[in-house]
């Protein structure tokens, strides 16, 4: 169970916006300063740990960049959208970041609402009007990978990629 | 019900009879292509085991050559890499070095049929070829190199029945434009494309589609396998391969028709190009400062071509950077012979080395602050080449090189 407090985004929120290019090869903390500089400048200075994203249509277009690990360094604990870039959703699953498609979440949420997600019905509730909305399920393995801290701890188990400790 | 191109792939790939929409897949990785990005010190992992040699491909594209200290550190890391386990496709700073999109196309290591990862979001450009080729993240290319697998959702498939022909100074880019204009982003769907359109649709202007397919949001986006492509490959590639076509009553969740002999010069405006194209004179009062052919997309012969035929005898405008980046080091020396280039310089457009370079905002034009760029080349988001007060506009080689000579965007039809 997740809940938190929710930011709303529009439709087609690229990568780019929330890890610009000229920070691609900056440090991780760098890049978390950076999310959402060119549309919401200040965001990452509002934003708190655990907070949730809830984004429209096509959330995450764009770039392989690990724009998930920006935002779950920002502190977001999910992001709930209406659809889901196909390459930003392997990287949500592989940098943890718990990241759902929520058909008509957009419309349900008003900033500064809380979003309650259940990951066991793969529901969503607004906290204060009560609507509930059904999440497209994740299959079995990419969630708990996604909730297993990702691909990298799994591979350095099966002694594939040398261990960074506390680096997921 | 029948397949999708797709779901034959992913059904081969993953040792089953029949894949739907719907499935996820475990499937096996024919071909893993590595960047110098993927060795940069921010990114890498230490690799201990690779799967399988042969089945990696390195090439370096994004900072090349090395423009700082830190691209020079990665460069030189995966040098030793590829040394280390043995990679013989490896594509350094060279004559055979390129965007890796297009060294994959030139050298047909994208097989009809098979399955390619690479960690960089235009790899679905392979998807001319035939191939299941899909951009993914760092993580799940090193999963691949080193478990020999990767896993994919299974969406529904639009298909694009092409037919006709593309009337003269009409290029691959402008379809794009149509489809990105028309029917907007395809996210969690793939895209197949066939019809008898095809045959007069070359090797390279079906890369340029292909490859705009990350920026409808597309899971895949894939061509039937026809003569035309299967000499391509049997002349560059002597790998045994199973070309996949559609059955007949393969299930499709849309059919759509497109008349290239319908289609105009377009532009995307800044941004995005979601729902978001314009004929050219809809923008024609806009002034710009850098005028860009290049990146995965664009970097072709034929493109080279088509901006050279437009320049031929002109010159820029007064004001203007014109940057011509051909996609590898052996389409610019293709370009080269073809003449293309002299034409080019003469007209005084800057021709740079194969590199990503100003198609992601990386080096060698990154745009400033206030300005205003055409580009022919993949992504024309918010700060994508630099500065994010800067305006990206989209088009086609053509729209782009006339754009240079006039000093403001145009249509090439008015300059010719
Ligand atoms: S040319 Fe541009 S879009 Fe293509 S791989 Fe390089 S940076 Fe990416």
């Amino acid at each position: 169970m997740v809940s938190g407090a929710v930011w709303t985004f529009d439709d087609n929120i690229n990568t780019d916006l929330i890890l610009p290019g000229d920070m691609l090869f900056a440090t991780e903390a760098e890049q978390r300063r950076a999310v959402f500089r060119a549309n919401r400048p200040g965001w990452v200075d509002e934003v708190h740990q655990g907070d949730v994203i809830v984004g429209g249509l096509n959330f995450g277009m764009g770039s392989s960049r690990p724009a998930a690990r920006s935002l779950r360094n920002a502190g977001v604990a999910a992001v709930l959208a209406e659809s889901i870039n196909g390459l930003f959703f392997r990287n949500a699953v592989n940098f943890g970041l718990i990241a759902l498609e929520v058909p008509g979440v957009h419309a349900a949420f008003v900033e500064g609402q809380t979003a309650i997600v259940s990951l066991e019905d793969f529901t969503v509730r607004n906290r204060e009007s009560n609507i509930v909305l059904q999440a497209r399920p994740i299959p079995q393995m990419l969630l708990d990978l996604m909730l297993g801290g990702g691909l990298y701890p799994h591979l350095e188990r099966k002694g594939l990629l040398e261990p960074r400790l506390g680096v997921p | 019900m029948g397949m999708t191109i797709i779901e034959k792939i992913f059904a081969r790939a993953s040792h089953q009879a029949k894949v739907a929409a719907g499935d996820m897949v475990v499937v096996d990785v024919d071909v893993s292509v590595m960047l110098d990005s993927s060795f940069h010190a921010n990114h890498r992992r230490r690799i201990l085991k690779v799967h399988d040699p042969e089945k990696i491909v390195v090439v370096y594209d994004h900072m090349v050559p090395a423009p700082d200290r830190m691209s020079a550190e990665g460069h030189v890391y995966g040098r030793a890499f590829a040394k280390q386990f043995g990679i013989r496709r490896f594509h350094d700073v060279g004559p055979d070095q390129g965007i890796s999109h297009a060294v994959v196309a030139d050298r047909a290591y994208a097989l009809p049929g098979s399955v390619l990862v690479c960690g960089d979001s235009h790899t679905c450009a392979s998807g001319a070829f035939n191939c299941a080729a899909r951009g993914v993240g760092q993580p799940d290319l090193l999963g691949a190199i080193t478990t020999g697998k990767t896993w994919f959702k299974v969406g529904d498939t639009v298909r694009y029945d092409l037919v006709g022909q593309l009337r003269p100074g009409v290029s691959a880019k402008d379809v794009f434009l149509y489809l990105a204009g028309t029917y907007g982003h395809h996210t969690n769907q793939n895209i197949e494309f066939g019809g008898p359109g095809l045959a007069h649709l070359g090797i390279n202007a079906r890369r340029t589609i292909a490859t705009m397919g990350a920026e409808l949001s597309a899971e895949f986006a894939t061509f039937e396998a026809d003569q035309t492509l299967l000499d391509y490959v049997r002349a560059r590639n002597s790998t045994p391969f199973e070309a996949q076509n559609p059955d007949p009553d393969a299930r499709y969740v849309d059919r759509r028709t497109v008349d290239l002999d319908a289609m105009e010069p377009l532009v995307a405006l800044p941004d995005t190009v979601i729902r978001n194209s314009v004929p050219v004179g809809d923008v024609e009062q806009e002034t710009i400062q850098q005028a860009f052919i290049g990146s995965c997309a664009n970097g072709t012969l034929d493109d080279l071509a088509e901006a050279a035929r437009v320049v031929k005898g002109r010159k820029v405008a007064p004001g203007v950077r014109f940057l011509v980046t051909p996609g590898t080091q052996q389409v610019f020396q293709q370009a080269l012979v073809a003449g293309y280039v002299q034409t080019l310089m003469e007209a005084g457009a800057v021709v740079t080395p194969a590199t990503c370079g100003a198609c992601f905002g990386g080096h060698m034009g990154v745009l400033g602050a206030g300005e205003t760029c055409i580009t022919a080349s993949t992504r024309n988001f918010k700060g994508r080449m630099g500065d994010p007060t800067a305006r990206i506009f989209m088009a086609s080689p053509a729209t782009v090189a006339a754009s240079a000579i006039a000093g403001h965007i145009v249509n090439s039809a008015k300059i010719g």
